[in-house]
C-alpha cells in the first residue's frame, strides 16, 4: 500500500521507482519465488517418488514349485503356473505367472518364457510340430527356443528349473523385455 | 414476482462476480460469417470429451480400479447395474467419436490452411490433444481389466523397453513392476481418470483461449495468400465489416451436429453396446490373441508389416518423430495460399494418410499375420480321400500347424501363402525343398518329418489343384 503511494505523486502520476524500491521489489519477488520454488519441491519430492518408484524397485527372484516330479511325462511340454514374486494383496488372478516346462529326461527339465520376444504375446506351444507359435504376429520357436520365423528378435527365453524334493521349482524372474 | 427474485438474485451474483459478463463476451465474439458446417468437428470433440467425463464419472461410482476387482465391477456394470451397458456403450462409442472427430478436425485445418499465421499455436496444442486422446483411447482399453487388456499391457511395456537408454525403466514403469500385477492397473487407472483429463482440461481451454485471441480463421481463398505482415489487420478489417456473434449464428450449427452426435453415440451403445469383456485378467491362461480398440488397429498392422529389424526404430522413433514433424508443420510453412486448391499437396497428403490408415485398419481387422488356431482338420470332401497317403498328408497338414497358417480354400489361416492352387505352380522337388528349409516367415520342418511323413504331406499338397475349364 504504501508503496503504491510512494509510487504516485500528489496528482496521481506514477513516477519512477527509486534503486531502493528496485532493490526492495527484486528482494520480493525473488522472496517469492524461492518460497514457491521450496514449496513445490517439498510437494513434488515426495510425490515423484511415489510414482516413479517402480523404476528403482527390484525383486528378489524365488522359486516356486509347479508340481511334483511324476506328473511331468518325459518329452512333453506342458504349461504351469505359478505366482509371482511378491504379490500385492489386491493382486488377484494378475499375480499369475506362467511358463512352458519340457521334462526332457529323469532329472533335467527346461523352462520357458511364455512371452514372445518380439512383443510380449502368449506363445502357445504346438506339440505335434515341436513348435511354439505366436498368436499376435506370427513368430514362431522351434522346441529348443530358437526362432524359426517370423519377426521374433531373439530366442524365447529360459528360466532356472530345479528338483527340489520331488518338487519341480521354477525361479520366478520378470516379463522379458526385448531390447532389439 | 419470481422473476422478479430471480432477476435480483441473478444480477447480485453477475454484480459479485462479473460472469455473465465475461462468458457473454466470449459467447459473442464475432466469427467470419461464411464459416459453417466445415467449422463443426473442433466443438464436436469438445462435445465428445464431456460425454466422456460424465459417463467416465458415473461409471467411476461402480468401478474399483483393484486388480482383483475391476474385471468383477465390469461385469456387474454390464450385467446388473441399471443402465450399467448402456453407460460402457456410451463411454466406448464416446471415445470413439472423439478419435474420429479430432481426425475430422485435424484435416479440416489442414486443408483450410488455418494452422499457418498467426494460429500455428492453436495447431501445436490440438496435435497434443490428438495425442492426449490417443492416450486415453489406450489406458481406457486397459481399464476394461480383461485378458485382452493385460495382454495389451505387455505389448505396450515391450514397446516401452525398446526405447534408448530408458527403456528398460520405462518397460519396468508401464508395469507398476517386474510383471503384471497389482500396481499395474492403478497407474493405468490414474493415469486415464486424472493425469490425461486434467492435461486435455489444460489444453483445451489453452486451445480456446487462442481461438478467441486470434478469432476463428476465414474460409481460404484462392489467390489470397498468408502474409504475416498483414493478415491481421485484414482479419480485422473483415471481422469488424462483415464479423456475426458466434453465439448464435455460428454456435446453432455445433449444436445442432453435437446433438446429433449424441443421438448416434446412444443409439449405438443401446443398439450394439460395449464390447463385451473378455476372459479374467490371469496372465497365466495362454490362449489369448490380444487386439487393441479399432482406433489403435491400424499401428497394430503396421506393428506387424514392418520389415523384420526395425521394429525397435519404428516404434519409438515413428511416433516420435510423427508428433515433431506435426507440431513442426506450421512453424515450417506459416505463410502463402491457404485454399485446397492451390495447395494440391495438402489434399494429396490428406488422401494418402486416411487411405493409409484405412488401409491398414482393413489389414487389421482381418490379421492375415496372425496364425488361425481355431483351423480345424479338413473336412473329407476337402481332401479328396479317406485313406492313403493323401489323407494322412493331410491329417499331418493339420497337425504339425501348417493349416494355421496356410489357406486350402476357404479353411486354415492367411499368414503363409494359399495354398489351394499350390500344385499348379510347385513341382514335387520345390515343395519338399520349401517344407525342408523354411523361409523368413515359416519354418524348417526338415527335422521335424519323417521320410514317409514328407511324402504323404507332399502326395496331398501335389493334389490341390483347382481344376480350370
Amino acid at each position: 500500500m504504501n508503496e503504491s503511494n510512494n509510487n504516485n505523486t500528489q496528482s496521481g502520476q506514477r513516477h519512477a521507482p527509486t534503486p531502493e524500491e528496485i532493490t526492495r521489489r527484486r528482494f520480493l519477488a525473488r522472496l517469492s519465488l524461492v518460497a514457491g520454488g521450496v514449496g513445490a519441491l517439498i510437494l513434488t519430492v515426495p510425490v515423484a517418488g511415489f510414482i516413479l518408484a517402480p523404476f528403482f524397485m527390484r525383486t528378489t527372484e524365488v522359486w516356486r514349485s509347479v508340481g511334483k516330479v511324476d506328473s511331468f511325462k518325459i518329452g512333453e511340454t506342458k504349461a504351469v503356473d505359478y505366482e509371482d514374486t511378491s504379490p500385492l494383496p489386491w493382486a488377484g488372478v494378475t499375480a499369475r505367472s506362467a511358463a512352458w516346462l519340457r521334462r526332457v529326461n529323469a532329472d533335467t527339465f527346461i523352462a520357458f518364457s511364455i512371452n514372445c520376444t518380439h512383443l510380449g504375446c502368449p506363445v502357445r506351444w504346438l506339440a505335434e510340430a515341436n513348435l511354439f507359435m505366436c498368436p499376435c504376429h506370427g513368430g514362431v520357436y522351434y522346441q529348443d527356443g530358437a526362432v524359426a520365423a517370423g519377426p521374433p528378435p531373439s530366442p524365447l527365453p529360459r528360466y532356472p528349473v530345479r528338483v527340489q524334493n520331488g518338487e519341480v521349482q521354477i525361479q520366478t524372474a520378470p516379463i522379458p523385455i526385448s531390447k532389439k | 414476482m419470481l422473476r422478479r427474485i430471480f432477476h435480483r438474485v441473478r444480477d447480485g451474483v453477475e454484480d459479485r462476480t462479473g460472469l455473465l459478463e465475461a462468458v457473454g463476451k466470449m459467447a459473442r465474439h464475432l466469427v467470419p460469417p461464411d464459416a459453417k458446417w466445415w467449422y463443426v468437428f473442433g466443438s464436436a470433440t469438445l462435445c465428445a470429451f464431456m460425454i466422456q467425463v460424465i459417463s467416465g464419472i458415473a461409471l467411476a461410482f461402480s468401478y474399483i480400479p483393484s486388480a482383483s476387482q475391476a474385471y468383477s465391477t465390469l461385469q456387474f456394470i454390464s450385467d446388473d447395474a441399471p443402465f450399467g451397458h448402456f453407460l460402457r456403450g456410451l463411454h466406448y462409442y464416446g471415445a470413439s467419436a472423439m478419435v474420429l472427430m479430432v481426425g475430422l478436425h485435424m484435416a479440416q485445418v489442414f486443408l483450410f490452411g488455418s494452422y499457418k499465421f498467426p494460429r500455428e499455436l492453436n495447431w501445436a496444442t490440438g496435435v497434443l490433444l490428438l495425442g492426449f486422446t490417443l492416450v486415453m483411447g489406450f489406458t481406457g482399453q486397459l481399464l476394461r481389466w480383461d485378458q485382452n487388456a493385460v495382454w495389451s499391457v505387455v505389448v505396450g511395456a515391450e514397446q516401452a523397453g525398446r526405447a534408448p537408454f530408458i527403456g528398460k525403466w520405462l518397460a519396468h514403469f508401464t508395469l507398476g513392476g517386474d510383471t503384471v500385477g497389482g500396481a499395474t492397473l492403478t497407474r493405468f487407472f490414474a493415469i486415464h481418470v486424472f493425469i490425461m483429463p486434467a492435461l486435455i482440461f489444460a489444453f483445451v481451454g489453452l486451445h480456446l483461449w487462442l481461438v478467441l485471441r486470434h478469432g476463428i480463421s476465414e474460409p481460404p481463398k484462392a489467390g489470397k495468400p498468408v502474409d504475416p505482415k498483414t493478415y491481421r489487420q485484414e482479419y480485422k478489417e473483415l471481422i469488424e465489416k462483415k464479423g456475426r456473434p458466434f453465439w448464435p449464428d455460428a454456435a446453432w450449427r455445433d449444436t445442432v451436429f453435437c446433438v446429433g452426435m449424441i443421438v448416434a453415440i446412444a443409439a449405438l451403445a443401446l443398439f450394439i453396446g460395449a464390447p463385451q469383456l473378455g476372459k479374467p485378467p490371469d496372465p497365466s491362461i495362454i490362449a489369448a490373441s490380444p487386439r487393441p480398440d479399432w482406433y489403435l488397429l491400424w499401428y497394430f498392422a503396421v506393428l506387424a508389416l514392418l520389415p523384420h529389424g526395425s521394429e525397435k526404430y519404428i516404434m519409438i522413433f515413428g511416433p516420435l518423430l510423427v508428433g515433431i514433424l506435426l507440431i513442426a508443420l506450421p512453424f515450417i510453412s506459416n505463410r502463402g495460399e491457404r485454399s485446397p486448391s492451390r495447395r494440391p499437396w495438402a489434399i494429396a497428403a490428406v488422401l494418402m494418410i486416411v487411405l493409409m490408415i484405412a488401409a491398414l485398419w482393413a489389414e487389421g481387422v482381418k490379421s492375415p499375420w496372425s496364425p488361425n488356431f481355431k483351423a480345424q482338420p479338413l473336412a473329407p470332401f476337402v481332401v479328396g480321400a479317406t485313406n492313403g497317403p493323401v489323407f494322412i498328408g493331410a491329417q499331418l497338414f493339420h497337425s504339425k500347424g501348417c493349416l494355421n497358417c496356410h489357406l486350402i480354400g476357404d479353411d486354415g489361416g492367411r499368414h503363409g501363402p494359399d495354398l489351394t492352387d499350390v500344385a499348379s505352380r510347385l513341382p514335387r522337388s520345390q515343395m519338399i525343398l520349401r517344407i525342408s528349409n523354411g523361409g523368413v516367415n515359416m519354418p524348417a520342418y526338415a527335422a521335424n518329418l519323417t521320410p514317409a511323413d514328407m511324402d504323404a504331406l507332399v502326395a496331398f499338397l501335389q493334389t490341390r489343384k483347382i481344376q480350370r475349364r
